[in-house]
Parts: C-alpha cells; sequence; structure tokens
C-alpha cells in the first residue's frame, strides 16, 4: 500500500458531473473488423508518414504500411491482413471537416500476421537507444488524444535527467472511461510498460495520478505493483476535479512543481505518459507488436448500447456507433472526445485513429448549441477557474481585437483549451473558439514569414547569380577582344607595315626612275 | 573671457573627435530601416508596387519616396505592420481588388509547354524547373504566386492554381456569433 503522499493543487478547475457510469459498466469488448479501413497518413504530431505500399498490394497483419520521414512522425502499421484498395483523399476526424491522404485497406478476413520482431524480454539488459528504436518501430503516439510520438517524448537528448516519472491516470474529462477499463484489465501490462520508459529515461520514481472517481482501477494498479514488487511505482489518488489530467497540472497536483511557460516538463525532471500509451509500450517491446488499434469510450445518450470497445485503427466511426446499437433517437451531435474538450465531426464515415479515446453521441440536452454571445460584462469568473493561471478575459479581447502579439504577451500559448472558462461565462462567450482562431491565425503568419524569408534568400541567390553570370560574360568579352588586339599588334600588324612600307618603297623607286629619265632625256 | 572660449573649442573638439571615431569605427553597412522593412514584406518579388521587387519597395519607402499601401499580396496586415514600424498613420491600400485574391501559385499544363525557357527567366525565385526544349514544371513549395511567368509564355499554358486549405493549414474561423456592441471595460 502506498503510503499517503503529501499533494499539491493547481489554480482554479471545476467539479463536472463526471457521467463515467453510463460506459465504464461492462468490459473492453471486442470490435468485428469492418469492409474496409482508412488510414490516414496524419494520426500524430509532426510529418506525415510516408506510404510504402502501392494500390492493389497485399498487406498482412502489423505490416507497416507507412514509414515515418521524420524524426517527429510515427509509422503506420495495417491492422488486419488485407488488400490496399486506395490511397487518396478520406474524410478524417478534423474540425475543419477536410479531407486528408489516407490508405485503404479491404479486409481479407484471414486476419494471418506479418512477421514481426523479436520480443525483448529482458529489456533491462537492452539500451534506452535500443528500446527507443522499438518503440518508434511500433508507431507509438501519446494516445490520451494529443498525439506525440512517444519515441521522441522519451528522448530526453542527454539534457536534464528525468527524475520523476509521472504516469496520467486522471481521466478527468466527463464521460470518457477508455483509461478506466483498461487499467481494469490490463493493470500488469501498464505497470511492465512504465518499468520499460524508466529504464529508458532513468527516473528515480514513478508516480501514477489517477482521480478518486475510480477507485476499483487505483486498486487493480496497486495489486499489479506488488506483483511487480517495484516499490518506487506509487499510486497517488488525487480528487476528482476537472482538468486534473492535464500534463501541467498533474505535474503540479503530485510533485508540486510548475512547467515552466514555453517549456517542458522535462526542463524540471519530469517526464508524463498517458497510461494507454505504456500498456502499448509494454506491448511493443516484450510482444514485438505494433500500435494497430486502441481502445475507445463510446457514449452518449445518443447512442443505444454506450461502453468500451477495442477497435481497429483505421475503423469507421459509423461502424463503431452501429456496432454500439446504433444511434437513438437522441442523438444531436457527435463529439470526438470529451464535452469540454472534444470538437463536433461532420462526417461520420472518418475513421478511428490512434488520437481517437471517445466518441460521444450527443443528445441535446447533453450538448445544448451554444447560446447568442451576449458582451463580456467583465465578472471575471473565467480568471477564477483557469488552471493554467492565465487571464481569459483579456486574451479574448485581443484575440477578438485580432491583435496577435497582445494575447502572446498574456501567453496565449499556456492555453491548454480545457474550456473551463467558456463553460463559466454568464455572457456565453465562445472563449476556447476565440483562442484556437488566434492560435491558428499566428501559426499561419509564422508559416508565411518563413516562406518570405525562403523567397528572399532564392531571390538573393538568383540576383547573385545574374550578376556573376553578367560579371563572367562581360570578363569573358574583355577577354576576346584583348586577345585579337594582341594578334593585330604582331603579326597582322607587322604584315601590314610591311605591305605599307613596300608600296612606299616601290612608289620612291618609281619616282626615283621617273626622276632619273627625265633627268637623262633632259641632258 | 579667453577661459570660456577655450573650454568651450576645447569641448566641441574632444566631442567631435569622439563623433568622428565612431562615425568609423560603429559605421552601420546597409539601411537598417529598409532591412526592417524589407523583413515585412512578403517578398512575393512581384512588383505590383511598380517596383523591381520587394527590397527595391523597401527602400524607396525607407528613403520616404513610396507609400506604404502598395503591396497588395502583404494586404491590410503587411500595411498595419508598416505603420506601425514606422510610427506612420495606417492608409487604405492602394488596389483593394488585387488585396482580396486567394493566395495561388503557378501551374504548368505541362501537355501544352513547348519548352521556351521565358517563364523560367522570369521567375524572380528560380521555382520554375526545366531546359531549353524540355517540359518545365512549377516547384510548388517555392512558387510565391507573383504571376511574373504569365505574360512571358507564349502558348498561355500557365496558370494559377488557388491554394487548397489542408488539414495542416486550416485554420479555426473567427467566431460568427460576435455581437455588434461591446461594453468597454
Amino acid at each position: 500500500m502506498a503510503e499517503p503522499r503529501k499533494l499539491w493543487s493547481f489554480h482554479g478547475g471545476l467539479h463536472l458531473d463526471d457521467h463515467k457510469s453510463e460506459s465504464n459498466q461492462r468490459p473492453v469488448q471486442h470490435m468485428p473488423l469492418p469492409d474496409r479501413l482508412t488510414l490516414p497518413l496524419h494520426q500524430h504530431i509532426g510529418q506525415n508518414a510516408e506510404p510504402v505500399v502501392r494500390v492493389g498490394e497485399l498487406v498482412k497483419k502489423g505490416q507497416v504500411v507507412a514509414r515515418a520521414p521524420d524524426y517527429v512522425s510515427a509509422s503506420i502499421h495495417a491492422p488486419t491482413s488485407g488488400q490496399v484498395i486506395e490511397i487518396g483523399d478520406q474524410p478524417i476526424p478534423h474540425p475543419s471537416g477536410l479531407n486528408d491522404t489516407c490508405i485503404v485497406i479491404e479486409p481479407d478476413g484471414q486476419d494471418s500476421w506479418t512477421e514481426l520482431p523479436e520480443p525483448i524480454r529482458h529489456f533491462r539488459s537492452e539500451t534506452a537507444a535500443d528500446l527507443r528504436d522499438r518503440i518508434r518501430w511500433a508507431g507509438i503516439v501519446g494516445l490520451g488524444g494529443a498525439a506525440f510520438p512517444t519515441a521522441v517524448k522519451v528522448n530526453t537528448g542527454g539534457g536534464r535527467p528525468i527524475d520523476t516519472l509521472v504516469i496520467n491516470a486522471a481521466e478527468c474529462e466527463p464521460y470518457i472511461t477508455c483509461d478506466d477499463v483498461l487499467m481494469l484489465e490490463r493493470a500488469p501490462d501498464i505497470i511492465d510498460g512504465i518499468e520499460i520508459i524508466r529504464h529508458i529515461v532513468g527516473a528515480r520514481e514513478c508516480l501514477i495520478g489517477i482521480e478518486d472517481n475510480k477507485p476499483e482501477a487505483a486498486e487493480a494498479l496497486r495489486q499489479a505493483i506488488v506483483r511487480s514488487a517495484d516499490s518506487d511505482i506509487q499510486v497517488v489518488v488525487v480528487p476528482t476535479l476537472y482538468p486534473s489530467g492535464g500534463e501541467k497540472q498533474l505535474i503540479r497536483l503530485l510533485t508540486g512543481q510548475e512547467v515552466p511557460s514555453h517549456g517542458l516538463p522535462a526542463d524540471i525532471g519530469v517526464l508524463c505518459q498517458n497510461v494507454a500509451t505504456t500498456a502499448a509500450v509494454a506491448d511493443a517491446v516484450l510482444r514485438g507488436l505494433p500500435l494497430i488499434d486502441r481502445v475507445v469510450t463510446v457514449t452518449g445518450q445518443g447512442v443505444r448500447q454506450p461502453g468500451n470497445f477495442r477497435v481497429a485503427l483505421g475503423t469507421p466511426i459509423e461502424f463503431v456507433i452501429t456496432q454500439s446499437g446504433g444511434y437513438s433517437g437522441e442523438a444531436h451531435e457527435l463529439l470526438l472526445g470529451g464535452p469540454m474538450m472534444g470538437f463536433a465531426l461532420h462526417d461520420d464515415q472518418a475513421p478511428v485513429t490512434k488520437a481517437t479515446n471517445c466518441l460521444l453521441a450527443a443528445s441535446l440536452q447533453e450538448a445544448p448549441g451554444p447560446e447568442p454571445e451576449r458582451p463580456c460584462i467583465r465578472c471575471g469568473e473565467c480568471v477564477e477557474v483557469c488552471p493554467a493561471d492565465l487571464l481569459p478575459q483579456q486574451i479574448f479581447w485581443h484575440a477578438r481585437a485580432h491583435d496577435f502579439d497582445r494575447v502572446q504577451e498574456y501567453h496565449l500559448f499556456d492555453c491548454i483549451e480545457c474550456g473551463c472558462c467558456a463553460y463559466v461565462c454568464p455572457a456565453h462567450i465562445p472563449l476556447v473558439h476565440y483562442y484556437r482562431y488566434a492560435k491558428t491565425e499566428i501559426w499561419t503568419l509564422e508559416r508565411e514569414r518563413q516562406k518570405s524569408d525562403l523567397a528572399r534568400r532564392r531571390h538573393d541567390a538568383r540576383q547573385e547569380r545574374l550578376e556573376r553570370l553578367e560579371r563572367e560574360r562581360k570578363s569573358r568579352l574583355r577577354k576576346k577582344k584583348e586577345a585579337l588586339d594582341k594578334k593585330s599588334g604582331s603579326s597582322a600588324d607587322a604584315s601590314k607595315k610591311a605591305a605599307i612600307a613596300a608600296a612606299m618603297k616601290r612608289v620612291a623607286d618609281k619616282k626615283a626612275a621617273h626622276k632619273a629619265e627625265t633627268q637623262t632625256s633632259d641632258s | 573671457m579667453i577661459a570660456a572660449i577655450l573650454t568651450i573649442a576645447g569641448l566641441a573638439t574632444v566631442f567631435g573627435l569622439i563623433l568622428g571615431y565612431s562615425a568609423i569605427r560603429f559605421r552601420v553597412e546597409g539601411d537598417p530601416i529598409a532591412d526592417q522593412i524589407d523583413a515585412l514584406l512578403p517578398q512575393t518579388q512581384c512588383g505590383q508596387c511598380s517596383f523591381a521587387g520587394c527590397r527595391p519597395y523597401a527602400e524607396a519607402i525607407a528613403a520616404g519616396e513610396a507609400e506604404i499601401n502598395r503591396c497588395p499580396p502583404g494586404g491590410e496586415t503587411t500595411m498595419i505592420a508598416l505603420a506601425e514600424l514606422l510610427g506612420r498613420d495606417p492608409v487604405p491600400l492602394d488596389d483593394e481588388e488585387a488585396a482580396e485574391k486567394p493566395k495561388a501559385v503557378a501551374y504548368i499544363v505541362e501537355e501544352e509547354c513547348i519548352g521556351c525557357t521565358l517563364c523560367i527567366q522570369a521567375c524572380p525565385v528560380d521555382a520554375i524547373m526545366g531546359a531549353a526544349k524540355q517540359m518545365h514544371t512549377v516547384i510548388v513549395d517555392e512558387c510565391t504566386g507573383c504571376e511574373l511567368c504569365l505574360p512571358p509564355c507564349p502558348v498561355e499554358c500557365i496558370h494559377m492554381h488557388p491554394l487548397e486549405a489542408t488539414p495542416q493549414t486550416w485554420k479555426w474561423p473567427f467566431p460568427a456569433q460576435a455581437p455588434s456592441e461591446v461594453v468597454n471595460g
């Protein structure tokens, strides 16, 4: 049993109805395979993966179909065996509703595995680099929703050593229970994954932060720790307060340390990983399995049989909903993620990706349409609840005025978009929407600036080249002229002079002869 | 009287020497104001400002010979940034219509291209690849959309394709329900 540990607290936060019991009453169910699997090339933060298969090619389960072209990227594997029937634009789960490049696989029903790498049973005798390579091969990304490539995150790059490994099991957002049921089902694997990550980063201790509304999951983890006999891993139960599962908030709760603005947890010697990610790491290292499926919560009053499902990546969301009993008459809006941070899906043909933690088919009562926005009355409620200690109304003010320098002065980029400010706003201002607007505008400006820098460099290089060519042409002309002059100065000139001299001599001779003739005739 | 004149003259000499020395020692190459202006311009090198590129326009603004509202690709954002940098008042754009054009890149219809290289010579950022009597093509990532390659093409096989948003470049729209009146705090 873990001894009671001092807990710190973060600023603000909200007590919300957790709505967990709708979906966490049954264990994880396996979802059958659909007729086609759509794998977007962009399921993670970083560069798009590059397809390494062609249309018509037969692929085996677990085969790499798209590889990571860059360091910050993640490869994608076939979730089952079958044939690649298309590589092209398909609906993806994205707030824009835009399509993006996907590899479409038609399962052959055999579900036959490709040759997998050897399991690494004795991971403690392996180097951190080898284990990172395995995680990288498996295409693992943060499964909490941010989808940052895990192999990059666990590479501390020889900077400040990691002191504390924080495992995020808080799952603070209402409705979502995929980590909760995963902990009940796979607690030993989670502990294995934690030990592997601890070995990679060399962390002294590990703290698993879990909210007090998941006592069974906490107990399952404690028992798994007892079995593993690793006394440096501790389960720390934190009070249920949204958003305690935010990375920076959880680190503050457990260690009392604050992640610096524009900084990373690694700057204060902390690394944070989601529980589901640690289970995927255990699969990759101890079993040689790539990341080809994940647990997804399907919930809300808009779906008939809410629950948690192990879904193959690429399964259409519409198929997932059908398998959980289909839409009930009350479905009003389909959200990806929870009610606080999720976004509305435009198309339920979009597939489940590595970042899909929850599908919330919300009824009108659960997701009432936005109330008309009214002017800000400067009540300061948003400041009270902001877990990032920001001034939401000031950021809103400047975002609304398109003043992107000022919003950054007010630390817009420390905003975690948790939605607390918009939730309490009595004027119903869609505050998070303003922040997202400002963030994407600033990113666009930054991209344009980079593009114009590139254009300037290329233009300068071209000017320089044109000038150099002109100089070279002139110097070539000059040289040619000089050569010509020299030539005429030597041989040609001499022969000309000789010819002139000869002619003059002839004339002089003629004259002399003529003179002599006249003289003789005169005499 | 003499002492006062000598003191002032002495001081003047000393300061003159210091100023003269620093003018040589700390001499700034180029025109820093023009550099700062150039950094704000979009570098399309399109010449719509009637200058031969972004740098000449920046130099003209720095010399006070040109207004700050003549860059359609930069649009209002650039004009306001220039106004802030130079402490001038914002002015309406010279060519509003051109400024509202969506961003586009040149596209060569390869079946029609005769390989004359005229567009390659016109491109200010070397974004067109090709050789004489060989098909040409535009390097999309490097194209600034300046349209300078359009007039020289003898077979009119270059078209401008508007850049479409991808999920990576997509921007959240400005919230639609903004109230018309805001109580000022």
